[in-house]
């Protein structure tokens, strides 16, 4: 079937997709428990995605960087952050510093000037790598956005996972990316939500709440 | 002759299969709630049944109430009949294009909603202008999704698009994906679905469509019903057409050719109802409010798709 004449790229580009999709999903819901298991959907997807190009590019230490995103991102942060939200008994609702109608419309704007912002740099290369690079800087961006508007300081972790997923998307679809590169992006994330973790305890044992608004009292920015 | 006979099949295989359609969903929900639920054929029955029985009008009805039935239920039969469901030649699909389709589907909608309006209860004019909301938002992400396929095939004429995607090496593009989702979210909400509306029922503050039709009765209400089923199929057909265009008929002279396109046509058309079922029974309604930020995403999915579409191109 003709259809399916390019599946090496086909099959890339439906896993971007499904890992740009997933972040709008992000961006869309309230619940924190749901927010996570859409991390962990996405997680799911970027290690399909380079699992796929390793297989793709015959690059195989790209299954390492799967099988990271699949253990620790895929399971392993969001069942971390499932125990946390659990234990400290946060609120359940994400407030947000901008309503979910505005926040996806800011974030097509984000899609469309990281597309404006991709189209002069891969003027030379083909029309299937652009797409998967303006799709992974939309997934970073889309993370960035998400950190901004996000008052909860768990959600705010999120967006930043999320980001590093668009980060990683962006690196496995170019070849020649040296494994160093990846692990030291995949444990500087480990520590990273290790060093969360820390401050979600110490905020919640000062303020009471993970909620970021009630610390800008404590720091003389009251309106 | 031959093409007014698979044109006249078309238009009856439309009105043959919608209430089957309706059925199967509501077997499979009724199953999967634990529940043995009612036969295949039962929306047949509930058809004929309402067929048979006389019209209550309100003694302040209109003409526009008792016109208004088979106005909505001709312009959804033949905005079903636009899409290709199991062949790409036909006349009449050749001549009217999605953006027809969309037309057809908005003159039926503003019946339905004057409709709704005319007798002067509450609860009409509640579901009406919830209607109208939904589809002031569901139509641009429609229309969307419209344009992005027309750019993507460079024509917004059904068959060809189906035929241009079944020939040539598109392969899965980023803006397609998209638009199929935009597609989906918008079919759920025209066809007052689930998350959207309940389509089970009928005494509930939060319906929609049920809230417009709650005058209606006898035959009026058994067009209106029968619209509603056509009304499903025809967005089941279109995501089927533009989408997953495998095994439509191209040529005309070859018998087997045309019964392999029916064939997968019923095939798909089983496949979307358990898809409903399994999504139906898993998801709750959504608040009134909340409808905003769905289909605004709906929105913004094929205003995405419409971007992408321009990285995609070679430069």
């Amino acid at each position: 079937m003709p259809i399916f004449a390019n599946i090496a790229y086909d099959t890339a580009h439906l896993l971007d997709t499904f890992v740009l999709v997933l972040s709008f999903a992000l961006l869309y819901q309230r619940r924190l428990f749901a927010v996570l298991t859409i991390y962990a959907w996405q997680a799911l997807c970027l290690a399909a995605a380079a699992a796929w190009q390793a297989y793709a590019q015959d690059a195989p230490h790209l299954y390492i960087t799967a099988a990271i995103a699949l253990v620790f991102k895929a399971i392993v942060i969001p069942l971390a952050l499932h125990r946390i939200i659990v234990y400290l008994n946060i609120h359940r609702s994400i407030e947000t510093a901008l309503g979910i109608g505005p926040t996806m419309a800011v974030g097509v704007g984000l899609v469309a000037l990281s597309i404006l912002l991709v189209l002069p740099v891969t003027a030379a290369a083909g029309a299937l790598t652009r797409e998967s690079l303006a799709a992974a800087l939309s997934v970073v961006l889309l993370g960035l956005l998400m950190m901004i508007t996000r008052r909860n300081a768990v959600s705010q972790v999120v967006g930043f996972m999320s980001l590093e997923n668009g980060l990683i998307l962006a690196a496995v679809g170019v070849k020649g990316m040296p494994l160093v590169v990846e692990l030291s992006i995949a444990f500087s994330v480990m520590v990273a939500f290790i060093i969360f973790g820390i401050f979600f305890f110490h905020i919640r044992e000062r303020f009471d709440t993970l909620d970021i608004h009630d610390m800008e009292r404590f720091r003389g920015e009251e309106r | 002759m031959r093409p007014a006979l698979l044109e006249l099949l078309q238009f009856s295989l439309l009105v043959a299969l919608a209430p089957l359609l309706t059925g199967l969903v509501r077997k499979l929900k009724a199953r999967l709630n634990g529940r043995i639920g009612p036969g295949l054929l039962q929306p047949y029955r509930d058809l004929l049944r309402l067929l048979r029985k006389e019209v209550v009008l309100a003694p302040n009805a209109s003409w526009l109430f008792r016109a208004s039935p088979y106005l909505i239920f001709a312009a959804i039969w033949l905005a079903a009949a636009i899409v290709p469901t199991f062949a790409t030649g036909l006349a009449l699909s050749r001549t009217a294009d999605l953006i027809a389709l969309v037309a057809l589907l908005g003159t039926a909608r503003f019946a339905l909603a004057l409709a709704g309006m005319d007798v002067g209860t509450s609860f009409g004019g509640i579901g009406s202008s919830r209607e109208m909301m939904i589809a002031s938002l569901a139509e641009p992400a429609m229309l969307m999704v419209i344009f992005t396929v027309a750019l993507l095939v460079r024509s917004t004429s059904l068959p060809h698009i189906a035929e241009y995607l079944l020939m040539h090496d598109v392969g899965i593009r980023i803006s397609l994906l998209l638009g199929l989702l935009a597609l989906l979210i918008v079919a759920i909400a025209e066809n007052a679905r689930i998350p959207v509306d309940n389509p089970a029922t009928h005494l509930e503050l939060t319906m929609v469509h049920e809230a417009m039709v709650l005058e209606y009765s006898g035959r009026h209400l058994a067009l209106i019903e029968g619209a509603a089923m056509v009304k499903l199929q025809l967005y089941v057909s279109l995501v089927a057409a533009v989408f997953f265009p495998w095994g439509l008929a191209r040529d005309f002279g070859d018998a087997s050719a045309v019964a392999i396109g029916v064939g997968l046509y019923v095939l798909k058309l089983a496949f979307a109802g358990a898809v409903f079922a399994l999504f139906e029974t898993s998801i709750a309604k959504m608040r009134v409010f909340r409808l905003a930020e769905l289909l605004g995403g709906a929105l913004l999915l094929g205003l995405l798709a419409a971007i992408f579409l321009y990285v995609s191109q070679e430069l």
